[in-house]
């Protein structure tokens, strides 16, 4: 479809041709001003008027003072991608307001603090001067309230500008505040209602932008990508999780921590089911992870790429010594201090390939709050079915952003928890030889410290053991080892969430990509046939190591682009690594790395150009 | 008729076990090496004390001490994991299983260097475990670079002289929360063992740092961790003595002369006092008196504080007293409901 807006015929105002459904709006302010609730109520509200949306924050990392956008999307279509260019500008910050206004769109509209004087700028766009300072004192009678309360008066501003009904708006702020916090609800109704009224009284629309009911919305839910993981560890029955705060990951372990209070603690005894250590660091973190499992628990850890690169030596330990680990990285940009708190898909390939020695490791790449949910589940049982550590690589877009979810389904199958031989196995067996391979599969039996009985006990270490677990620096010992622990890996490719494949008749060209860059990649795809007639195959891959399906994709293509949000093109370096190379010679690269999430516009000009379109 | 006699029953221990599954693999350290001596102490105390060799988890870090777990409790599950780390390795089994009983071995370079963080936040933490620090003041394994725990003036045998402050891990026990902190000499059998004892007997973190010469690296003139250092340097600081939980025996002392300590299990250590006055259950004056004695070269050992009142983490933590690690499905994994009533909170 084109990104043309939908035009109708001019109804109530001025005449003029209004674009409906299909807009972005742009919401400019100072971190640590309290926009948040603001801005998730204008979202929401949009939400429950059944229209497609998507909200972005864009924040710096900092407590106060530096410039913060959040941008919302409409979209009749569904396409919840980022898009570059906004329509709509909320300018509340006066140190970015200038440039603000000027990436509008032409045609655009700014509703802007009264003060900031924003008209002279440029002649195109549309002006709606708003006086928040007169506004806020009457209804916010305690001065240091202003603050916080005023970004309210934006929704009622923009409710009527965009004729959101104001009982959504009420519904939508009612509820972020919740039961137990009233009267802050109230006060902030107030302050909607005097921008509704300001802007009634002295606001002429004059843009043509409108949002209108509609029922795409179904029986959707919205959350973000970090709580519906936790959600997901909750119901995998996790019992240990050690961590160590990060951006963006801190709010996955807070989320999980009160669904653990919430639904895990004994209601009789009062007693909990699980355990939880804020550790020292991440070496801390994932060693403690480790030596649960090791013990049996279904621990994991949750952190970014620096807690990542901490983890690396124990990682390996996990691997060679055959202990499953649960690590949830929610991607962020590089090292050290700059763009923390900006996207990225920057460990790929590294959390693929972490720690020393030859290891590797499975990877799930979920692009939703419903595969967070899922996956994470998914990633507790392979774990434990490949006592291994396997990683679920979410980002900063995914985790920390408000999403559109279908409810959560329950978990139909029960928990998978591996091959552990209990003393009552070890009677019946007369023993056990923890690293040999009895079924075939690669997967040896383990006990668990603490199982009653003389045969349990075995030694655990790293690189050099013989099945039995005795000592061993013997060459052959430590190959067929290797090659086992390959074996196994091996095995683990049927058992990975399957790839999602959407084939085009007639496509000569592929895309191939993992996690968020989905959004991006299935809108550019349709602005690709529509645009420039050129039909593409999808592929979106939901696992590491890869399937067969993969190989059987690029065959039914001339080219393939791989999508990456990384500079190095780690997906594709990925592939270069396990596919044959007539194979890899059809593979081409498209990469975004400027921390922002990927959006569709790019991707269509950059494969165009490489089509020579 | 046969004339063979019945070969001498077994020695068992009060769970009817006798030394064997005590033992381990064959040492391959060297010869004097002060570990070893150690690790005899361990399989003894184990023994005497009955504890459960399946209940038993031993865990350590890199090093020739870390690679003791092997030479001892073979029925046990061991785990040699990564260098400094074994900290984290063994916090994490206990919040799996609080009732494993879990035994540490780590190095003065495992402990005091590469892991002094995971360490101090271990000690902060009092996770109910045994940890022994087997200190010869240099790193056996990597062939005798000094460790952390190296004292001023304290000579390599390539001549080199430590000038930079020792880290005293017993200082920074009891500072930081251990609840049970001793010091004392790989030659001294008869005070380890009874140290070693009693740490099984107390619920809450032991810190046992050991003087253990490394006889290949750092046993000449100049070391401050030599057998002939120590002979001339130690001072203990009272004789001790254990009667165990499970015997009940009257013990006699001339009063003021003698101070009885009772531990979590029910079990009591003597401490007959030895020239000076010493109270392990002083923490200022404990952590003063180890100042001290370091100014004056002098080695005290002996159970150097005891404190049955400080919770262990396992208790602050709140947790079902059944193992985390084996609960079933049905306790772990909220109901269609609990799911339901969360997702209608996001609509
Ligand atoms: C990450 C890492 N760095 C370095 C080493 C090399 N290394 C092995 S043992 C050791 C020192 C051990 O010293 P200590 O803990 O005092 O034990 P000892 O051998 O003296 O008993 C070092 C540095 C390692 N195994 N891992
Ligand atoms: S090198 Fe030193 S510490 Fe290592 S085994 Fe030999 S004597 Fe013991
Ligand atoms: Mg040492």
């Amino acid at each position: 479809m084109s990104a043309s807006p939908v035009v109708l015929d001019g109804q109530e105002t001025g005449g003029s041709d209004f674009v409906v459904n299909d807009f972005s709006i742009q919401v400019a302010t100072a971190n640590g001003s309290g926009s948040q609730t603001a801005n998730n109520v204008l979202m929401r509200s949009i939400f429950q008027m059944g229209v497609p949306v998507s909200g972005k924050n864009l924040f710096p990392s900092n407590i106060a003072g530096l410039p913060t956008w959040f941008t919302i999307r409409a979209n009749p279509k569904g396409y919840i991608g980022r898009k570059k260019e906004y329509d709509f500008l909320v300018a509340m910050n006066p140190e970015t307001a200038r440039e603000d206004v000027e990436k509008l769109q032409p045609g655009g509209a700014a509703v802007y603090d009264e003060p900031l004087a924003l008209r002279s700028i440029r002649g195109d766009v549309h002006y709606y001067p708003v006086p928040f300072d007169k506004l806020v004192a009457p209804v916010c009678p305690e001065a240091k309230l202003r603050k916080l309360v005023k970004n309210m008066i934006y929704d009622g501003v923009m409710a009527h500008l965009l004729g959101i009904d104001l009982d959504e708006i009420r519904k939508a702020l009612f509820r972020q505040f919740g039961t137990r916090k009233k009267k802050a609800a109230e006060l902030n109704w107030g302050a909607v209602l005097a921008g509704k009224e300001y802007a009634e009284k002295n606001l002429t629309k004059a843009d043509p932008f409108r949002i209108e009911r509609m029922n795409a919305n179904g029986n959707k839910i919205i959350i973000d990508g970090n709580t519906a993981a936790a959600l997901g560890c909750v119901f995998a029955g996790v019992t240990v999780l050690t961590w160590y705060p990060i951006t963006p990951s801190s709010s996955l372990a807070e989320a999980l921590i009160s669904f653990l209070e919430r639904l895990r603690v004994d209601k009789e005894t009062g007693k909990a089911t699980f355990a939880v250590v804020q550790a020292e660091d991440e070496l801390a973190a994932v060693g403690m992870a480790i030596g649960a499992a090791w013990a049996g628990a279904r621990s994991m850890t949750c952190t970014s790429g620096p807690g990542v690169s901490l983890m690396s030596e124990f990682i390996g330990l996990s691997y060679y010594a055959e202990i499953p680990c649960v690590i949830i990285d929610v991607q962020r940009v590089g090292p050290s201090t700059g763009l923390p708190t900006r996207t990225q898909q920057g460990d790929t390939l590294k959390n693929a390939l972490v720690s020393h020695g030859d290891t590797r490791h499975p990877v799930l790449f979920p692009s939703s709050p419903e595969e967070c949910f899922s996956m994470a589940q998914n990633a507790f049982d392979l774990a434990e079915l490949f006592q291994t550590t396997v990683f679920m690589n979410t980002d900063l877009d995914l985790g920390m952003n408000n999403w559109m979810a279908e409810p959560f389904e329950y978990p139909e199958s029960p928990l998978e928890r591996g091959k552990v031989l209990t003393a009552a196995d070890l009677d019946r067996l007369g023993g056990f030889a923890r690293y040999k391979d009895v079924d075939g599969d690669g997967i040896p039996y383990r006990t668990l410290p603490g199982t009653n009985h003389s045969l349990a006990g075995y030694f655990t270490r790293g690189t050099g053991h013989t099945d039995t677990a005795a000592y061993s620096e013997r060459e052959d010992d430590y190959s067929n080892n290797m090659d086992r622990l390959a074996r196994k890996f091996d095995t683990m490719r049927k058992h990975l969430p399957v790839a999602e494949i959407a084939p085009r008749p007639d496509a000569r060209i592929g895309i191939v990509c993992v996690g968020t860059s989905r959004y991006a990649t299935e809108e550019s795809r349709d602005q690709l046939l529509e645009e420039y007639g050129l039909a593409c195959g999808y592929m979106r891959l939901r696992a590491y190591p890869f399937s067969e399906e993969l190989d059987q994709f690029i065959d039914a293509h001339e080219r393939v682009y791989v999508i990456d949000q990384n500079r190095d093109a780690q997906l594709l370096m990925l592939m270069r690594l396990d596919l044959a190379v007539e194979r890899i010679a059809k593979l081409r690269s498209i990469r975004y790395y400027g921390g922002l999430p990927l959006d569709a516009r790019t991707l269509t000009a950059r494969i165009a150009s490489e089509e020579g379109l | 008729m046969s004339t063979t006699a019945a070969p001498p029953p077994k020695k068992t221990n009060r769970i009817g076990l006798d030394i064997l599954p005590y033992r381990g693999l064959k040492t391959t350290l060297c010869a004097g090496c002060g570990h070893n001596a150690i690790t005899e102490r361990i399989i003894e105390a184990c023994w005497e004390m009955g504890v459960q060799p399946w209940q038993v988890a031993k865990i350590s870090g890199i090093g020739c001490s870390s690679k003791t777990p092997a030479y001892f409790l073979n029925q046990s599950h061991g785990f040699n994991g990564v260098h400094g780390r074994a900290p984290a390795i063994a916090t994490g089994a206990i919040l799996a299983n609080q009732n494993l009983n879990c035994i540490v071995v780590s190095g003065d370079g495992d402990t005091a260097s590469i892991g002094l963080g995971q360490f101090m936040h271990m000690l902060r933490r009092n996770i109910p475990l045994i940890y022994i620090i087997e200190n010869n003041g240099v790193y056996g394994l990597t062939k005798g670079q000094f460790s952390a725990t190296a004292d001023v003036g304290a000579k390599l045998k390539t001549g080199m002289v430590n000038e930079l402050t020792p880290v005293d891990c017993c200082i920074a026990a009891i500072e930081l929360g251990a609840s049970f902190v001793a010091r004392s000499f790989s030659g001294d059998k008869r005070q380890l063992s009874v140290i070693l004892k009693a740490s099984l007997a107390h619920k809450g973190l032991s810190v046992i740092d050991v003087v253990s010469p490394c006889t290949t690296f750092n046993d000449h003139d100049g070391s401050t961790k030599s057998y002939a250092y120590m002979k001339d340097h130690e001072e203990p600081l009272h004789e001790l003595g254990f009667v165990p939980s499970y015997e009940d025996i009257e013990v006699d002392f001339a009063e003021g002369s003698t101070q009885e300590v009772e531990l979590h299990d029910g079990s009591r250590i003597f401490l007959k006092k030895l020239g000076r006055d010493y109270d392990p259950t002083d923490r200022l004056r404990a952590i003063g008196m180890l100042h001290a004695a370091a100014q004056t070269s002098e080695v005290l050992t002996g159970i150097l504080y005891v404190d049955r009142s400080r919770p262990a983490f396992t208790e602050l933590l709140n947790l079902v007293p059944e193992p985390l690690a084996t609960l079933p499905q049905e306790r772990t994994r909220p109901s269609a409901e609990d799911l339901a009533q969360i997702i209608d909170e996001f609509r």
